[in-house]
Order: structure tokens, then sequence, then C-alpha cells
């Protein structure tokens, strides 16, 4: 996290409404390469909305994504021109995206999960990409259900799926929206020390995310939004010790004080 | 009653009756494989175009759907080649009237299914970098197929039993064979109890053969 060097993502005044309904108001933040940022902040503050803009599975009227200095679905120079979709595939294949609901194609294997961007995509020989699947699969503890169809995996090994299907692409930056809502309590550690080990290698990461003390271990800076604005930000420590002086994020985090936090 | 049943006479002509059969299967099969692509074709331009293209797409589907199929025969057949200088045989003509009509159904048929695919899926496919293109046809059509694949048996078993319209224009299938062996040998009674007979074990061998394609697909994948 050299502080000369130009973030990796750098999205500035972003701002996306659904019809009448103003979702993010303004949104100014910076990932570097190598930084795993959470997002934390109570349900409908935009953080899903904003994650999909970055993946332009949205689209935003204002502002602008930026990815190693490319505008994120418009083309470069400032005229709101939409990328083809060609340009558009091809720029989501550097972002890589794990879903809350997995998501995984029902009538493919595990590997064949994985071996669809590969194969289509970055155009590798199947052998290679079935090389590759294998590799990542394992990686993430799945040895053993390399050809099981989702249908035959729970959910905290089709998301592990998911996990592997969106890395093997090598994205520039990973993309996680809340991907261990959807799990029984006992599945969630499996998943997540998956995303802490990614963290630890130097995987660039944008992580929505309702686990606070996963949040406070994993990575190396938090960001609070709330109504579609980043409300406070900082190193895990700092972010904690601002919740004396900001109400909102005292709030949100005494919930988890509780429950979650020991 | 005076009536004796007596099928010998169909016996000696039941070649007529199981050439026609077989030429009912190939009429419901070819006109299923066209229709297929014409529904398919249309169903996938309906769910990524415009207003304008919708309304026509709709407006055939419409049309096929309220004009009863006999009358469809008739119009292919006596109309068209009468307003166009243009001739073709019966068969020619039913096979392509059963074709759009069966396209008709199959359109709907596809577009639900297209539409049925979940969104998140799509996502997953945009996430990973396919284009367009390549998200019809790994993610779509993989899916809409399972999904449609019941419908699409049905459509299938109605098709062969629709096959006994053509007999109005000439065509020699299981109907018009049964037609034929009724107006020479007067056995209306038994040419009508075989050819029942026929259509019923054929639809039911057909239904049970698609069901087992269906299961397969469901679990395997
Ligand atoms: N496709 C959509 N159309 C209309 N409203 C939407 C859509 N997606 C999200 N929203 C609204 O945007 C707000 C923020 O949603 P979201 O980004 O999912 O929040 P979060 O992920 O923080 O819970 C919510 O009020 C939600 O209802
Ligand atoms: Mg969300």
């Amino acid at each position: 996290m050299n502080a000369n060097q130009q973030p990796l993502l750098k999205i500035d005044d972003l701002r996306k409404s659904f019809g009448q309904a103003n979702i993010l108001k303004g949104i100014d933040m910076a990932v570097n390469k190598g930084e795993a940022v959470a997002i934390i902040g109570p349900s409908g503050s935009g953080k899903t909305t904003l994650l999909r803009c970055v993946n332009f599975l949205e689209t935003y009227e204002e502002g602008s994504i930026r990815i190693d200095g490319q505008e994120v679905g418009y083309r470069d120079g400032g005229n709101r021109q939409r990328r083809g979709e060609t340009d558009l595939a091809r720029m989501r294949a550097e972002t890589g995206m794990v879903f809350q609901s997995f998501n995984l194609f029902p009538h493919l294997t595990a590997a064949e999960n994985v071996m669809l961007g590969l194969t289509k995509v970055r155009r590798k020989p199947k052998q290679e990409a079935r090389e590759i699947a294998e590799h990542w699969l394992k990686r993430v503890g799945l040895d053993h259900r390399i050809d099981n169809l989702p249908s035959e995996l729970s959910g905290g090994q089709q998301q592990r799926v998911g996990i592997a299907r969106a890395v093997a692409m090598e994205p520039k930056i990973l993309l996680l929206d809340e991907i261990t809502s959807a799990l029984d309590p006992e599945l969630v550690n499996e998943v997540l020390d998956v995303v802490r080990q990614l963290a630890e290698e130097g995987m660039t990461m944008l992580m929505v995310t309702h686990e606070i003390a996963f949040a406070r271990d994993a990575s190396h800076r938090i960001v609070f939004m709330d109504d579609g604005k980043v409300a406070a930000e900082g190193p895990p420590k700092e972010l904690m010790a601002q919740a004396g002086s900001n109400q909102r994020l005292d709030a949100f985090l005494s919930r988890f004080r509780t429950s979650h936090l020991h | 009653m005076g009536y004796h049943l007596n099928f010998n006479l169909i016996w000696r002509h039941f070649d007529k009756l199981w050439q026609g059969l077989v030429l009912s299967l190939e009429l419901a099969v070819v006109s299923i494989l066209i229709g297929a692509a014409i529904g398919l074709l249309l169903a996938v331009w309906y769910v990524s175009a415009g207003k304008v293209v919708r309304a026509a797409i709709s407006a055939y589907v419409e049309f096929i759907r309220n004009v009863p199929l006999i009358l469809l025969v008739y119009i292919v057949f006596y109309g068209i080649p009468t307003v166009v200088d243009f001739a073709y045989s019966p068969t020619a003509s039913f096979i392509g009237t059963l074709s759009l009509y069966s396209g008709a159904y199959l359109v709907e048929v596809f577009r639900s299914g297209l539409e049925a695919v979940p969104r998140g899926q799509l996502d997953a496919g945009k996430a990973i970098g396919l284009t367009p293109w390549q998200r019809l046809l790994y993610v779509r059509l993989p899916t809409m197929t399972r999904i449609t694949l019941p419908a699409l048996s049905n459509t299938f078993i109605s098709l062969f039993k629709d096959t006994s319209v053509a007999s109005v224009i000439a065509v020699p299938e299981l109907t018009y064979g049964a037609q034929w062996i009724n107006f020479n040998t007067f056995r209306i009674v038994e040419v009508y109890i075989v050819t029942t007979i026929m259509y019923l074990v054929t639809g039911y061998g057909i239904l049970f053969g698609l069901r087992q394609v269906e299961r397969r697909f469901k679990v395997e994948r």
C-alpha cells in the first residue's frame, strides 16, 4: 500500500438512483492493490448496489468508477457513452464477483462452473482449464466434490465453488457481497477461512459483510455506509474507535456488540 | 343388431395404416423440428427486442392460436397457391402449416422458459465476462431446455395427433389410410377401432420415451 501508487479501484462522487429513489448519494472510495476493504452498514444503505455498479451489473448516472484508470461501463472521455457489449464483457472479466445467493450454473458441475469462464472468456484449452479448476477447487477444500452438481453440494460448498469460479479468472479485484448471509451458522467459517486466506495472499478485495468480527480481523480497512453515503472509514481499530463520536456507527455496531463480538 | 365384427379386410389393407402411421410420425417430427427452430428464434428475438418486434411476434402467435388448424391447412394449401402463382405437394404444404402452427405454440413455451432463468445466473454469467451470445448459449438455453422439456413433450404428442388433419388435403397419413380402407371395404367400425388403437399405443409410447428423456435431464444434469 504504497502511498504514491494509484489506487486499483477509484470511485468518485458516485450517484445512482432507481426511478425516484436516490440510492447512492455521492460515494468516494479507493482500494489499493493488495488491499482488503470491508463494507459494513445497515440493510438498505446501498452496499449491494455499490458492488453491482463496480461490475456494471447496474448502470450509474453520475460520478465515475475507475479500475486501473479505465472507466467502468462507459467509454473513456467522459461523454457517458456506454461501452459495447464485448468491451463490457472484457472489463467484467477483470473483476470477480461472489454473490450472496451463490448463483452457480445449476446444469454444470463444480469443475465446469469454474471452467466456463476459463474456456469461453480466457480461451484456455479444456485440459488446462480443467487443471486450473481442480487447483482452485482444492484450494477451497473441495477435492472430493469436483465433479458434483451444485444441487449435490451444501450451501457452504456451493459458495466455495462460487469463490473458486471468481478467483480462477485471476481478476484484478474480487467483489464479495455478504457471501455468508445465506448460510447456516455452522457453514460460515469454512467460507470465511477461504476469504481470509485470499486476503493474506494479497488478493485485492472489496467485501460487503455483516460479520463484524471478520471484517475487523481480515480487512485492512473498513468502510461504514449509511443511507447511500460513506459515513465513516478507517483501519478496523480506528473505525471502531470512531463509534464514540459517530452516533449512526455506534447504533449500528451496538447491535453486534452483544451478539457477535466477544 | 346384425353387425358382425370382421377384421379380415382390415388386415388385408393393413399396410395402408402402417405406412400412414409412419408418415404421421414423420410429419410430426419434421414439423416440431422446424417449429422448434421458429419458436426458439422468435422467443430469443422477443426477449431482447423492442415494442414493434414484440407486437409482431405476438400477432403471429395470437393469429395461429385463434384460427382452427384445419382452416390454416386450407389457407396454406388452397389459398396461397391461388393468390401467388405457386404450387406444392399436399405433404410439403402440410409440413409448412404444422411447422408454423407448432412454432406459434413453442414461441410461448420458449419465451416463458427464457424468462424463468433466474436473474442471478445471468448476473453470474456477466460477472465472469461472458458476452450476451455466450450467456444465451451457455447459461440461458441449458436452463431453459430443462424448464421447457415437459411442455415440449406435450406439444409433440399434440402435434402427432394433429397430423390427422392432413387427411383433408389427401396426405396419406394414418387417418387418410383409415378413410381409404373405410371407403373401399365399408368396415367402418373395425377400421376406426384399429386406427384408434394405433394412435393410442403410439402416443403412449412417445410419452413414455420422452418422460425417460426428461428424467435423465433432470437428475443427471
Ligand atoms: N433493482 C432495483 N430497483 C429498485 N430499487 C432497488 C433495486 N435494487 C436495490 N434497490 C433499492 O436500493 C436500496 C439499497 O439496496 P441495496 O444496495 O441492496 O442495499 P444493501 O445491500 O445495503 O442492503 C434499497 O432500498 C433497495 O430497495
Ligand atoms: Mg445487500
